[in-house]
């Protein structure tokens, strides 16, 4: 039923439009400040220091990164790379659990439930994590220790996942399959997962950008710069910025000689490392949003 | 029916699906349960040559040596005191932006807003400090270039104050998660049923009483389920938030040290694995219990939330 609104309620709509006008620009004005420091000059810089309105521009720090791009574009490689293997994997492996503790008539769903559950309320710490991953394993500085540490498969997600097998995949369906002779393997891939796929893209989603923001991993494992990510290059190049100078101090693009812009190319690098998520969250952004919905109402 | 029989059935009929589970099941005792045998570490002098379990047993000296440091206190109290005031404020910040979105969800752009203030959820700790680097460095932030000379403000070197910390953490966190922490909120505002304010519209009730009188009672139950659940999370911090943001700086610890950051540094950079491994097993075993205390609170308040 819909009816006029008030004096009162039309005041209040548009409070709330400007108010929220305003947490949008608060939500989006460090983005600004760090894209249009990347194209600030640096004599604007040296001057003005980071800044919204800046005395001259120049796209130095962006040509400097494509002169000195090996770096750079090696780090994007393993963090691509890392965050591709580790999401796949983990969205075979996340529902392939999932499924036989979303079937009541499963065994060892009690303790296996039980299992994934637990897993959420105790852990042992970082320290026997670490020393297991890097002794017992020998996982450091090998890729495999940003992909397999911590990130593979969550708890939480499995739950996720199971619920939504128990919830939207009719008994019927199953038992049909199996009577059509289907073994479970068939019933997994060929129902449960294409019945599924709003669920598995949340959990994707969020899985992926685990992946891609994670450099704690890198922190714990990593020490040789050639398996360095995007994360953990930004790490570094904000304590030092002469990691990127790789060879010379200056860098030659066509004819102009472009010394290191340090302060600029920082921001530079921040824009890059945060690209991929500008790109692919607008197209995401509906199942990010169901995910935490679903999440918090029971996991 | 024979028994016998019947078990060997049912194991025939389950082997399919436990084959289906054992990589996760693998990977679930790997990652999550082998390491909790670890925890004997903290009640052990380590020593690699001779191993974990070679290594001699010290009892609960590791602890007693932990408790017995100003560290113990510091880093209990940020962890706690963070933890708080990311609850109680962060909470209003959610409820608060989540009732104004439910006034403009009809407008075209409520999406593109929304979408905004996920942003800053979507990009990592490394990325947060950088940003937060271009606002406070001392040579070329925003604030110690730009605004504190226009404002005749003396000059801060933010990244040797501690005393700041405790407010630009906590702008930080806001700016980050509010958007995140709102949309569960807004899906409780949504849900509720429409007919209810129809009925004060009629009594005359304006919006301010609509919002403390109805939709504020009936997020309630969410609230306080939520406030439980962040409980159980108290001795935990966002790791990111307190070594990376403040660039790890030495400066700032009697205000950034939490549990977290303090294994991190006595494993991989103090070297000392006894009072790493002792504030984890701490950690581990405080949260454990803040969790069964709050589970056993939301089960009598609302049994349909309990976790179990």
């Amino acid at each position: 039923m819909k009816s006029i609104l008030s004096k009162d309620e039309r005041m209040f709509a548009m409070a709330s439009a400007i108010i929220l006008g305003i947490f949008a620009l608060i939500s989006f004005a460090p983005f600004m400040l760090i894209a249009i420091s990347s194209i600030s000059s640096t004599k604007s810089l040296v001057t003005k220091g980071y800044s919204f309105f800046p005395s001259s521009l120049s796209l130095d720090s962006y040509l400097y990164m494509l002169a000195q791009g090996k770096i750079i574009l090696r780090s994007y490689g393993v963090s691509f790379f890392v965050t591709t293997v580790g999401t796949i994997t983990s969205l075979i492996i996340t529902p392939m659990l999932a499924y036989p503790l979303s079937r009541k008539d499963f065994k060892l769903r009690g303790l296996f439930t039980f299992l994934v559950f637990f897993s959420l309320l105790f852990n042992g710490g970082v320290v026997p994590s670490y020393i297991m991953w890097a002794r017992l394993f020998s996982l450091k500085n090998t890729i495999w220790a940003l992909i397999i540490p911590t990130y593979l498969m969550y708890g939480f997600n499995v739950l996720l996942v199971k619920n939504y097998f128990e919830r939207n995949v009719p008994k019927d369906l199953i038992e049909a399959a199996q009577i059509d002779g289907a073994n479970e393997w068939t019933i997994f891939s060929k129902v449960m997962i294409p019945l599924s796929t709003p669920v598995i893209a949340t959990v994707g989603m969020f899985t992926g950008l685990a992946y891609w923001n994670d450099w704690i991993n890198g922190l714990y494992y990593i020490s040789d710069p050639a398996l360095y990510g995007v994360q953990q290059l930004l790490i570094r190049i904000l304590n030092n910025i002469a990691f990127l100078r790789s060879s010379a101090a200056a860098s030659i693009v066509g004819n102009i000689v472009i010394s290191l812009p340090g302060d600029s190319i920082r921001m530079a690098l921040a824009i890059i490392g945060i690209l991929p998520i500008l790109i692919v969250f607008p197209l995401l952004q509906k199942y990010f949003i169901r995910g935490i919905v679903i999440g918090a109402v029971k996991g | 029916m024979n028994p016998k029989r019947s078990f060997l059935q049912s194991v025939k009929y389950s082997l399919p699906l436990l084959v289906l589970a054992l990589p996760g099941m693998i990977y679930l005792i790997i990652n999550n349960y082998f390491p909790m045998l670890g925890i004997i570490i903290a009640f052990k002098k380590l020593n690699y040559a001779k191993g974990i379990l070679g290594s001699p047993w010290v009892g609960l000296s590791n602890f007693k040596f932990l408790f017995s440091t100003p560290d113990a206190w510091v880093m209990t109290r940020n962890t706690l005191l963070y933890n708080l005031a990311f609850i109680v404020i962060g909470t209003i910040f959610a409820i608060g932006l989540a009732i104004l979105m439910n006034e403009i969800t009809s407008f075209f752009y409520a999406k593109y807003f929304q979408g905004m203030y996920l942003l800053p959820n979507l990009i990592s700790m490394v990325v947060v400090s950088y940003l937060v680097f271009a606002f406070l460095n001392a040579d070329t932030g925003l604030l110690p270039k730009s605004v504190f000379p226009a404002l005749k403000v003396q000059d801060i070197n933010f990244y040797t104050s501690p005393g700041y910390w405790p407010l630009i953490l906590l702008i930080v966190f806001l700016w980050k998660n509010t958007g995140y922490a709102s949309i569960i909120y807004l899906s409780s505002i949504a849900g509720i049923d429409r007919t209810i304010y129809e009925a004060a519209r009629i009594d005359g009730a304006g919006k301010w009483q609509q919002i403390r009188y109805i939709t504020l009672p009936l997020l309630k139950p969410t609230i306080i389920i939520l406030f439980l659940f962040s409980i159980g999370r108290m001795m935990y911090s966002d790791f990111g938030l307190f070594y990376q943001v403040t660039m790890n700086s030495g400066a700032l610890y009697s205000t950034t040290q939490t549990i977290d950051t303090y294994v991190f540094r006595g494993l991989m950079q103090l070297n000392n694995i006894s009072m790493a491994s002792a504030a984890g097993v701490y950690q581990s075993f405080i949260g454990f219990i803040l969790v069964l205390g709050a589970n056993f609170l939301v089960k009598k308040i609302n049994p349909e939330n309990a976790l179990f």
